[in-house]
C-alpha cells in the first residue's frame, strides 16, 4: 500500500514541477530519494507468511538496505512480558509467526533485569545511549507487556524504561484485556507506541514493525552524525520530541488514516531536508487504508475496539 | 477406503467446531489459535489448551476453598483468580467459560456469597462441558492425523 502511495506522490510531484520547466528541479531529487527509502521500508514491512521463506527474502531486502547503511541484516528482537501462562505461550507464536526473535518473562522486573536496567543511569546524560556495548546486555528492538501484573504493572514498566538513559529509546507497547481509556491515554502519554486489548492478533502485531524500523533509523543516523556533533544526546533528546509534537500541531493527519500516519513518523526522522511542500502533498493524498489498520488509540474515542464485531460481553452486564 | 474415512473424520470435526461455534462455547479467538498452527509449530493448538486445562483446574479448586470459607471470604483473592482465568479463557476462545466468569466477578465484587456459590457451579458446569467436547475435537483430529500417516504406505503395494 505504501508502494502505491509513493508512486502518486511522485506522480503529483511529476506534475507540480513540470510547469516550472525545470529539468531536474532539485526538489524533485530529494523528493524521490525519500520516496525510494519509503519503498525499501514498505518492502521490509511487508508480512511473509511462512517463516522460512520471509528470513531468505528479508535477508535479501536486508543486504540492499544495509548497503544504504540503514537496517542489519539479523532478525528484530522483541521482549514479551505477561504473568500470564497461556498469554505468553500466545504472544510468542504470534511474534515468532511475524519472524520476531523472542524472549518470554513473567514479571516486569525479570523484564528489566533482562534488559540490563541499572537504575543508576536515570541521571547520568550519556553520548551514544543506543550502542548495546554501553549499558545494555541484550539488544532488545521492542518490549511488549501486560498492563495488569503483580507487583510491578506493565504502566511502571514502561515508566521505568523510559526513565532509562540507556532503555527509553526502545519502543513498548502495552496489552491489556480491558478497554478503559484513562489507561491507555497514561500509557500513551508515558511514551508507550501502541495499546492492544487482548487477546491479540496477528493483525496487531503486524504494526509492531514500523516502531522498530524507526528506532533503528534514528539509531543508525545518530551514529553516523555522532562524530560530528559532540552534544548528540541532546540532538536525540530533540528527534524524541520531534514525531510527538508533529502529531499533536497538525489536527489534519487525525484525519487520515493510520497507515498514512505511520508513514509520515518514519519521514519525520530528517534522513534529508523535507521541503515543506512535501508534507502538504502527504496530507492532500486521499486515504485509502484497509479497513483493520484502525488505531487502537480509537478504542478510548469510540468506546469499543475498532476491528472487534463482536461484543465483548454477550448480553450480561457487569458493575465494574 | 481410507481416504473416505478422512473426509469423515474431517467432517466429523467440522460439525463439532460448527456447533460448539453455534452455541458460543468457542469464539473467533479460537479460529486464531488454530491459524497460528502450522509445520513449525504442530501441536500449538494441544499444547496450548493443555496449559489452560490445568491452569483453570487449579484456579476453580481455589475459588471452591475460598468460598468454602464461610467467616473470611476473600472476594478480593476470589476476583483475582477470576481475572486470571477470564483472560486466559478470553486467549482461547473459550466464550462461555469467560462470560460466567464476568457476572461471577460481579457477585463477589458485591460480596455476594449465595450468587458466588451459584456462578462457581455454572462455572465448573460450562468448563467441563468445553473440556470434553475439546477433548473430542483432538481426538478426531489424532485419528485423522493417524490415518493419514497410515495411507501412504499402503499406496505405495
Amino acid at each position: 500500500m505504501w508502494i502505491l502511495v509513493g508512486l502518486c506522490l511522485q506522480y503529483k510531484a511529476i506534475h507540480l514541477f513540470s510547469s516550472s520547466s525545470l529539468s531536474p528541479s532539485p526538489s524533485i531529487v530529494s523528493l524521490s530519494k525519500t520516496h525510494l527509502i519509503n519503498l525499501r521500508i514498505s518492502f521490509l514491512s511487508q508480512k511473509s507468511p511462512s517463516s522460512s521463506s520471509s528470513s531468505s527474502s528479508s535477508s535479501a531486502m536486508g543486504s540492499s538496505v544495509a548497503a544504504m547503511g540503514m537496517v542489519p541484516d539479523s532478525k528484530f528482537h522483541v521482549l514479551a512480558v505477561d504473568d500470564s501462562v497461556i498469554d505468553r505461550k500466545l504472544i510468542e507464536r504470534l511474534l515468532k509467526t511475524s519472524s520476531y526473535q523472542v524472549t518470554t518473562v513473567d514479571s516486569g522486573s525479570k523484564a528489566l533485569e533482562f534488559l540490563g536496567y541499572d537504575p543508576g543511569n536515570g541521571s547520568i546524560p550519556s553520548v551514544s545511549s543506543n550502542h548495546h556495548h554501553h549499558h545494555q546486555e541484550v539488544d532488545v528492538n521492542l518490549v511488549i507487556t501486560d498492563y495488569c501484573m503483580p507487583e510491578m504493572t506493565g504502566y511502571d514498566l514502561l515508566k521505568k524504561i523510559k526513565g532509562s538513559t540507556a532503555l527509553r529509546n526502545i519502543p513498548v507497547v502495552i496489552m491489556s484485556s480491558e478497554n478503559v481509556p484513562a489507561r491507555i491515554n497514561r500509557c500513551l502519554e508515558e511514551g508507550a507506541e501502541e495499546f492492544f486489548l487482548k487477546p491479540v492478533r496477528l493483525s496487531d502485531v503486524n504494526r509492531l514493525r514500523p516502531h522498530m524500523l524507526k528506532t533503528k533509523l534514528k539509531c543508525d543516523k545518530l551514529e553516523r552524525t555522532s562524530e560530528d556533533h559532540p552534544d548528540s544526546s541532546q540532538s536525540q533528546a530533540l528527534e524524541q520530541q520531534q514525531p510527538r509534537e508533529q502529531e499533536q500541531s497538525q489536527p489534519l493527519l487525525q484525519q487520515i488514516s493510520t497507515s498514512l500516519q505511520d508513514q509520515d513518523r518514519i519521514q519525520s526522522v530528517p534522513l534529508l531536508p523535507t521541503p515543506p511542500q512535501e508534507q502538504e502533498q502527504l496530507q492532500l493524498l486521499p486515504p485509502t487504508p484497509p479497513q483493520q489498520s484502525n488505531n487502537k488509540r480509537k478504542a478510548m474515542e469510540d468506546g469499543l475496539s475498532p476491528d472487534r464485531t463482536r461484543p465483548r460481553y454477550n448480553g450480561i452486564t457487569t458493575m465494574v | 477406503m481410507l481416504g473416505f474415512r478422512a473426509d469423515r473424520l474431517r467432517a466429523d470435526m467440522n460439525r463439532l467446531l460448527a456447533l460448539l461455534f453455534h452455541q458460543g462455547v468457542l469464539d473467533e479467538q479460537f479460529l486464531q489459535l488454530q491459524q497460528l498452527q502450522d509445520e513449525s509449530s504442530p501441536n500449538f493448538v494441544s499444547e496450548v489448551v493443555n496449559i489452560y486445562f490445568q491452569e483453570s483446574e487449579r484456579l476453580l479448586k481455589n475459588l471452591r476453598a475460598l468460598l468454602i470459607e464461610r467467616d473470611l471470604t476473600d472476594y478480593k483473592k476470589m476476583g483475582n483468580h477470576l481475572n486470571q482465568l477470564m483472560g486466559s479463557s478470553s486467549s482461547i476462545g473459550a466464550n462461555r467459560v469467560r462470560n460466567v466468569c464476568i457476572a461471577f466477578r460481579a457477585n463477589s465484587e458485591q460480596n455476594n456469597r449465595a450468587g458466588c456459590l451459584r456462578a462457581l457451579e455454572v462455572l465448573e458446569h460450562e468448563y467441563c462441558y468445553l473440556k470434553s467436547k475439546l477433548h473430542e475435537l483432538f481426538q478426531i483430529e489424532q485419528q485423522r492425523v493417524l490415518g493419514a500417516g497410515v495411507r501412504y504406505p499402503m499406496q505405495q503395494n
